[in-house]
């Protein structure tokens, strides 16, 4: 019993018989790690297990992240953890991998969109719908400003060069793709990535 | 990576340079320690590995190795360079192997040459070479090449005696680094070099095998593409590429660099490392002729050469479908053709000069990223608009506010747009060792966060509408693109992911495979390496037979585990594994092989090769079948800076290059200040004594993480670590507040005093080296607690700006500084 990972425990189903007995195998109840992985245990029973990977360097080690939906019907994230099947990690995180939970539900995030107007000394929150009208447009003047259909020596090149797109070593790779597909289709030649620094 | 993060524990030998996984990748550093420790397997099994440890500073990495060696940075051409010439003096390499598999036995035109520290057909004013002499000499009938051109047959001479091949001008190239040599210029005692070379010479018997990691402690160098290319000629020439426990292994830093390198967003390739094209190319021939690999030996394959143009016919088709025909071209003049390098630096190099107008950086902040964050910032305050597409604020969205910029004097207008983190929507992730790994959506956006490709999707949409309504500048494209999604502003990434796949466009089925690719407009291929990654079956990447059953799941006992997601390319676990077994098709190793001939078909690993490919017909392919030789190539005309690797000194240097001082740092490395006309900022040894070396630590990463509580607490703030030695000729103790200065910047931060860096004789001189982690800016935890003291926080407000002549890389990783302690 002692052997069994809480993992195994909750995999193998029994999610409940399995906790149940965590007590009988302890019955003083003094150890105090025990005592914690009873509590996480009961913190976790019956939350669902997603997949994911790690967001920071690219060892790719497999997250099990456990989720709960709280009485208003939101999905809270309780915990993330290595995930022992993976052939990569076998379940262990490093410091940061292993507070991923932290930056997942981080309150420092940017919730609304922020513009800085010209000249001005603060942000100034803006709805969606302002921000991507005016990039769309700014996009497209400078687009149509620096556009070269053909160089000096007469060679079709059709290229935007006063706009650069840069970025994307943490979001999926589907969402590279796109970014690729889009740029290139406006012509961007300055695309670049973290790979270059 | 050729290999991947748990075949490391396969290897006998870990060479490790410019990089400290224990630190950086700790968790891919347990098949280090496994390699070495495993008690289940003898040594050439899985157990009983040396690892050797070359770093300026003594890590983790260090602690774990059997040898620890003082490099000094960028050095590392000269100590590959050295056990190069170890090999070949002594005659350890793998001769069957490199016989065979490598271009040793090709012969290289008259009149290449290398003297003075140059090698033929360089010209001064352009800082550039004329290649004509890098190329082999040809003879025989021409061969088939691709867009129906035909290449010269290259002569070869396989006793590798012509003092013209291959091998004989690499023996005479590297003749030159001998112990002492490679001593003087790395700092590495004599002695302990000839230790480590005796223990890699072991390294060419068949049944030995070596690997390579690396991470950008070897690219961030004005010579880092030739730094990882001496590594890999040392690797090529003890037969260890393609093999399990050998390769080159790039450990890369973010957690889908790999993926998003792959799809191309890069200046120079487009999905799948194919070359963006050049003005002048007029067609798809004059494309493929000019970018595609040529055959140069009757039996090289040359798959890639021969596939090119089936490969990007396909990304065209699935990108402009409908718009992509015969008759066009299939749309290759939608592509943009750039007239001169368009990498990282040469973005803000263009907002200096005036040129660029907006920027949108996506998940990357180009303030502390730099090089020269200062001059960054002025760049930034140059464009018209700058776009930030990030869940957390970055030192970019903050630029107009950083320590001593006036925002009111900043005309940029800036658009802060707060995306979803990994964990709030679903997708690929493709790690270092081309696993790529599906991951779920765990929660939903936090506030408006918005999914990036939605943003994308949507903006497209609003510019798309504003060249329909009112016209503009060539709006072909963008009215032409594929959109094939069921909500065109809201993708799913299982949508997009089928894309990147392709699709046979008479039949609607998922391609299962690159190799039926087709030319003639009739599939798709939204990046051809990916292909294969979800066919009809379903996504593959999603798959999850790991160690839950070792028995089941890795069936050759390799630890491929080939049930567990996807590597690119065809689900192949280590690149060139042909190359794995002998000319006969057995293993070279039989306790590790990577894919054997069993009579019928090759076993194993997914081949790099046709899997009925009969070895002994004397048809039958060359290993290397992405290279037009059919070799690996230990001389290649493929870079701008040698066809050989040769040790040139940083471009901040603390002494002149012992081999050549005439010709002391590479002739090549792109200035980029002086190119643009504007003063070039270096400074010399007299002003700036010691050298510089940048890194991470373990409980940071780049910059996200200074919004980490937890991480914060573990390293809070901002340090040098400066050698004892050094701090008690300058009067420095353990966390003093020190000032480190460079031509172009200065850091103000506390010294940690230590014993993990210390002086070297470089060239008779004594040579000392700080180090800097990245980590810390102006935005985040600490910055805000310590407003005061983070105000001079940038490491990159150091660094120089001027890159590799390859691929731009800048110069992170060796410059010079000088150091005082702030009373």
């Amino acid at each position: 019993m002692t052997d069994l990972t809480r993992r195994q425990l909750l995999k193998a189903g029994a999610g409940s018989a399995g906790l149940a007995m965590i007590p009988f195998a302890n019955p003083l109840g003094f150890d105090l790690r025990a005592a914690k992985k009873i509590q996480q245990e009961f913190r976790l029973a019956g939350a669902k297990e997603v997949h994911s990977v790690c967001p920071y360097c690219a060892v790719g080690c497999g997250l099990i992240a456990y989720t709960k939906q709280d009485a208003s019907g939101k999905t809270r994230l309780l915990q993330i953890e290595g995930d022992p099947d993976s052939p990569i990690n076998e379940g262990r995180l490093c410091p940061k991998g292993a507070t991923a939970m932290q930056l997942a539900t981080s309150s420092r995030r940017v919730e609304k969109p922020l513009y800085r107007a010209p000249g001005s000394t603060k942000w100034e929150e803006k709805d969606w719908d302002f921000m991507l009208g005016k990039i769309a447009q700014n996009f497209k003047d400078s687009r149509d400003r620096t556009f070269v259909a053909q160089d000096a020596n007469g060679n079709v090149v059709n290229r935007t060069e006063g706009i650069a797109f840069a970025g994307g070593a943490a979001f999926s790779s589907e969402e590279g793709y796109l970014a690729t597909k889009l740029m290139r289709t406006f012509g961007i030649v300055h695309i670049e990535q973290q790979a270059r620094v | 990576m050729t290999n991947h993060w748990r075949d490391i524990k396969n290897a006998d030998v870990i060479l490790i340079n410019g990089a400290n996984p224990a630190e950086a990748h700790p968790v891919g550093f347990q098949w280090f320690v496994k390699a070495k420790l495993d008690p289940t397997k003898g040594p050439g099994n899985g157990g009983g590995a040396k690892i050797i440890h070359a770093d300026p500073r003594y890590t983790r990495t260090s602690a774990v190795a059997d040898t620890y060696l003082r490099i000094r940075t960028g050095t590392d051409v000269a100590y590959f360079g050295g056990l190069i010439n170890y090999v070949l003096q002594n005659r350890l390499y793998h001769d069957e192997y490199v016989k065979n598999y490598t271009n040793a036995s090709f012969i290289v035109k008259q009149g290449f040459d290398f003297t003075d520290g140059l090698f033929s057909g360089y010209d001064k004013a352009t800082r550039s070479y004329n290649i004509s002499t890098w190329a082999y000499e040809t003879e025989g009938d021409a061969l088939a090449g691709p867009a129906g051109t035909t290449q010269p047959r290259a002569k070869r001479d396989m006793t590798l005696q012509d003092p013209r091949s291959v091998f004989q001008l690499m023996k005479k190239h590297y003749s030159r680094y001998t112990p002492e040599v490679v001593s003087s210029i790395t700092g590495i005692p004599i002695l302990q070099f000839l230790d480590v070379a005796r223990i890699v010479g072991e390294m060419g018997k068949p049944d030995k095998v070596m690997t390579i990691v690396y991470a950008v402690g070897l690219t961030h160098h004005t010579t880092g593409a030739q730094l990882i290319r001496s590594g890999a000629l040392l690797q090529l020439l003890l037969g260890n590429m393609g093999r399990p426990g050998g390769g080159m292994n790039a450990e890369r830093g973010h957690a889908n660099i790999q993926g998003n390198t792959d799809h191309a967003i890069s200046w120079d390739i487009l999905p799948g490392y194919l070359r963006i094209p050049a003005p002048g190319q007029k067609t798809l021939d004059d494309y493929v002729a000019a970018s595609a690999p040529k055959k140069s030996d009757p039996n090289s394959w040359n798959f890639f050469g021969t596939n090119y143009r089936s490969f990007m016919v396909s990304l065209l088709k699935a990108w402009y479908r409908g718009a992509a025909t015969k008759d066009n071209e299939f749309a290759f003049h939608f592509i943009p053709k750039p007239a001169v390098n368009s990498s990282w630096m040469s973005i803000y190099d263009q907002a200096l000069k005036g040129k660029m107008e907006g920027v949108i950086l996506n998940g990357m902040t180009a303030t502390s990223i730099g090089p020269d964050s200062n001059q960054v910032l002025q760049a930034l305050s140059n464009l018209k608009w700058l776009v930030i597409m990030d869940p957390l604020p970055t030192t970019s969205s903050e630029f107009w506010r950083a320590p001593g910029m006036d925002a009111a004097k900043i005309q940029t207008e800036v658009f802060m747009l707060p995306t979803t983190h990994w964990i709030e929507k679903d997708g690929s992730f493709t790690n270092s060792g081309r696993w790529t790994q599906w991951k779920e959506q765990v929660i939903p956006p936090a506030g408006e966060a918005r999914h990036d490709h939605w943003i994308f999707m949507e903006l497209f949409d609003r510019i798309k509408t504003l060249y329909r309504q009112s016209g503009g500048k060539f709006p072909d494209p963008i009215l032409a693109m594929t959109v094939d999604f069921d909500d065109p502003k809201k993708p799913t990434m299982d949508e997009i992911a089928r894309e990147i796949n392709g699709k046979d466009l008479s039949t609607g089925k998922q391609m299962a495979s690159f190799g039926l690719l087709k030319a003639d407009g009739t599939t798709t291929a939204g990046d051809w390496i990916y292909t294969g990654s979800y066919p009809d079956a379903g996504n593959l990447m999603k798959r999850r037979a790991g160690v839950q059953d070792p028995a089941k799941n890795d069936p050759t006992g390799m630890g491929f585990y080939p049930g567990w997601a996807w590597s690119w390319p065809l689900n192949r676990r280590v690149l060139y594994n042909r190359a794995s077994a002998d000319l006969e098709g057995k293993p070279w190793d039989p306790k590790r092989p990577g894919i054997q001939w069993d009579g019928t078909t090759w076993v194993g690993d997914v081949p790099d090769y046709p899997p009925t490919m009969n070895p002994k017909d004397p048809a039958a392919w060359l290993p290397f079948i992405m290279n037009g030789e059919g070799t690996g190539r230990l001389f290649s005309s493929s870079l701008n800076d040698g066809p050989l690797p040769e040790h040139y000194e940083p471009i901040e240097a603390p002494v002149l290059n012992p081999l050549h001082p005439g010709q002391s740092e590479s002739p090549t490395a792109f200035l980029y200040d002086q190119a643009a006309g504007r003063p070039n900022r270096f400074g010399k040894v007299d002003q700036y004594p010691y050298v510089a070396t940048s890194y991470r630590l373990t409980e940071h990463e780049h910059y996200v993480t200074q919004h980490v509580p937890l991480l914060v607490g573990l390293q809070p703030q901002a340090f040098v670590e400066v050698p004892e030695e050094l701090a008690s000729e300058k009067g420095i103790k353990n966390g003093d507040r020190v000032r480190v200065s460079s031509a172009r910047g200065k850091l103000e931060v506390a010294a940690l005093v230590t014993k993990r860096l210390g002086p070297q004789t470089i060239a008779g001189k004594t040579v000392y080296t700080i180090g800097i982690p990245i980590h810390w800016g102006f935005v985040g935890i600490s910055a805000e607690r310590y407003p005061e003291l983070s105000k001079n926080w940038l490491a990159n407000a150091l660094t120089p700006f001027v890159g590799d002549s390859n691929a731009r890389t800048p110069e992170f990783k060796a410059f010079l500084v000088n150091i005082e302690k702030i009373s």
